[in-house]
């Protein structure tokens, strides 16, 4: 383990700290996009369809 | 591969359904490399171990203004050339280029605490970066104030540009404010004359993070367009809902109306 | 050249009027400025020092409590769509808007600065460097913040949503009429933070009816 000498505190917060802040930023993303998601599939087996007739869901 | 091409959404989800787990990968190894590099890297004469908040202090700091830059290159294209996925981008970054900020400014803080002996100095670079942070909050305050996604869409698109011309101005008039007020005690970091061992994993560091970037841009993107989908779908169910009732009580028993587009 | 000329005419004239709100303006202006001794004490000595920050100040925000008007009656009554409509290019009738928006509203300002510089403790030459340094930074502050009045109408939101996006714009200008009339009342050079708070307003001047020209073309359907 290497010495931080010492402010190993302020240097370890500033690291979790941006840890955190990507991590919240990755997370939120992928919970919106899962969110999404379902919703257009449950729309797209309501019988909603696109003007393109193509499903809703369908990212291809 | 072209810019018209992109104009699709349909062609832009899929060409990021493919591309995003090769950026997703390419930036987990390089923060990898950088985060050794700057483990690895030595202490400096002067502010010793505390150096090491550099490496992910100034990456945030040049980010903060690239995602700005990159608004406005957007807002350029939703106002000059009305790409559809200017504004999609312009609104997907500023979230990002928030967080960005707000990350350069704790860390400033907690470098300049152990260094200058004080969380916050009225130091030009903080006080421009917080500044920038407020522009931001602001631009997202827009975005979020108003429905109808293209009408946002413009009028953050003409505050993205009037930031980009005000900034380097507002930049420049904190810098001379600051040397009217400059506190003495003040230390500073060598400027350009960087040694490379501290150099280059700065820049390693440097070129994750804004993989990272363009990354979570990509990824915000592909929800945004999502949601308008979901948006102009929900207003499809809505209008089919509304001609149901609508016929049933005209004629009682009214057969089932079919749902689909107009 | 008559179409302007009639703009400002009738702008001023709406202003004056009941309703208009210019004067509300001097009248918040007079009130912050009041209210500072409350808040850091009656001594004069302490006062005098801070006095030019406090006016500005006072100014930036009266000038911001006005700004929500510039086009909001217009969008109401709908003589902004003919504005936006007419032949005269939309950039010249902003620029003609503010100026008369600034007559109306600003100036009043500068006019009120000496009773209040009298309140403040503040000498006759101090009084006047604070005046002359407002009566260059108050356009600039009218012509940015008109581009937050266009974003405000064009969204149907104004209020707190207009001073969060003017009030870090105008930072720059804050800034150097607040060193300018320091450095007269301190003796130092006066030309330097001045003619840079010139430059300032004068790049508004470009900046701001084009910006607000954009956002109303772009925003009005």
């Amino acid at each position: 383990m290497m010495s931080l000498g010492p402010y190993a505190s302020f240097i370890v917060t500033s690291y979790a700290l941006v840890t955190a802040v990507v991590l919240i930023l990755i997370i939120a993303i992928a919970i919106d996009y899962r969110s999404l998601r379902q919703r257009l599939r449950e729309l797209d087996q309501s019988g909603i369809t696109r003007r393109s007739g193509r499903s809703a869901a369908d990212l291809r | 591969m072209t810019l018209i091409d992109l104009a699709n959404p349909s062609k832009f989800l899929s060409l990021t359904a493919r591309v995003l787990p090769w950026l997703a990968a390419a930036t987990a190894i390089v923060l990898a490399i950088g985060l050794y590099q700057s483990a690895a890297a030595p202490d400096d004469y002067q502010q010793g171990a505390t150096v090491k908040i550099m490496f992910i202090h100034v990456p945030n700091a040049w980010l903060s203004m690239l995602v700005w830059g990159v608004m406005s290159l957007a807002a350029l294209g939703t106002l000059v050339w009305r790409h559809p996925l200017a504004d999609v981008a312009a609104k997907a970054a500023a979230p990002i280029g928030a967080a960005f900020t707000f990350l350069a400014l704790v860390t400033g803080a907690l470098w300049g605490r152990p260094m200058w002996g004080t969380y916050w100095e009225w130091d030009a670079r903080l006080t421009s970066v917080l500044i920038l942070f407020l522009m931001y909050l602001g631009l997202i305050a827009l975005w979020r104030a108003v429905e109808d996604p293209s009408r946002a869409a413009r009028a953050g698109a003409v505050l993205t540009l009037v930031g980009a011309i005000n900034l380097p101005i507002i930049k420049f008039s904190v810098d001379w404010w600051n040397t009217l007020h400059q506190p003495a005690s003040v230390m500073r970091l060598g400027g350009p004359t960087l040694d490379r061992a501290f150099l280059v994993p700065l820049l390693v560091m440097a070129a994750a993070f804004s993989l990272l970037f363009v990354t979570l841009l990509l990824a915000a993107m592909r929800n945004e367009i999502l949601r308008r989908r979901l948006r102009s779908l929900q207003m499809m169910q809505a209008r089919a809902f509304s001609s149901e009732v609508d016929t049933g009580s005209h004629e009682g028993n009214a057969p089932k109306p079919k749902f689909g587009a107009a | 050249m008559t179409v302007l000329a009639a703009l400002i005419r009738r702008d001023i004239r709406i202003a004056v009027r009941v309703g208009g709100g210019a004067l509300i303006g001097v009248l918040f202006f007079l009130t912050v400025v009041v209210l500072m001794p409350f808040a850091v004490g009656p001594d004069l000595a302490l006062l005098t020092r801070l006095g030019p920050a406090i006016l500005w100040l006072g100014a930036l925000l009266a000038s911001l409590l006005t700004l929500d008007r510039l086009f909001m009656a217009d969008h109401e009554d709908g003589s902004l769509d003919l504005i936006v409509m007419s032949r005269t290019p939309l950039e010249l009738a902003c620029a003609t808007k503010a100026l008369a928006h600034w007559i109306a509203a600003g100036l009043p300002l500068i006019g009120a600065t000496p009773v209040l510089g009298l309140l403040l403790n503040l000498d006759t030459r101090s009084t006047a460097a604070v005046a002359l340094t407002l009566l260059a930074g108050t356009p600039a502050l009218t012509f940015t913040g008109m581009i937050g009045a266009a974003l405000a109408v064009t969204l149907h939101r104004g209020g707190l949503l207009l001073a969060v996006l003017v009030l870090p714009l105008s930072i720059p200008v804050l800034i150097f009429g607040v060193a300018a009339s320091q450095a007269a009342i301190a003796g130092q050079s006066f030309g330097a933070p001045f003619s840079i708070l010139c430059a300032v307003s004068l790049v508004s001047f470009v900046i701001g009816p084009f910006a607000a020209a954009a956002c109303l073309r772009h925003g009005l359907d």
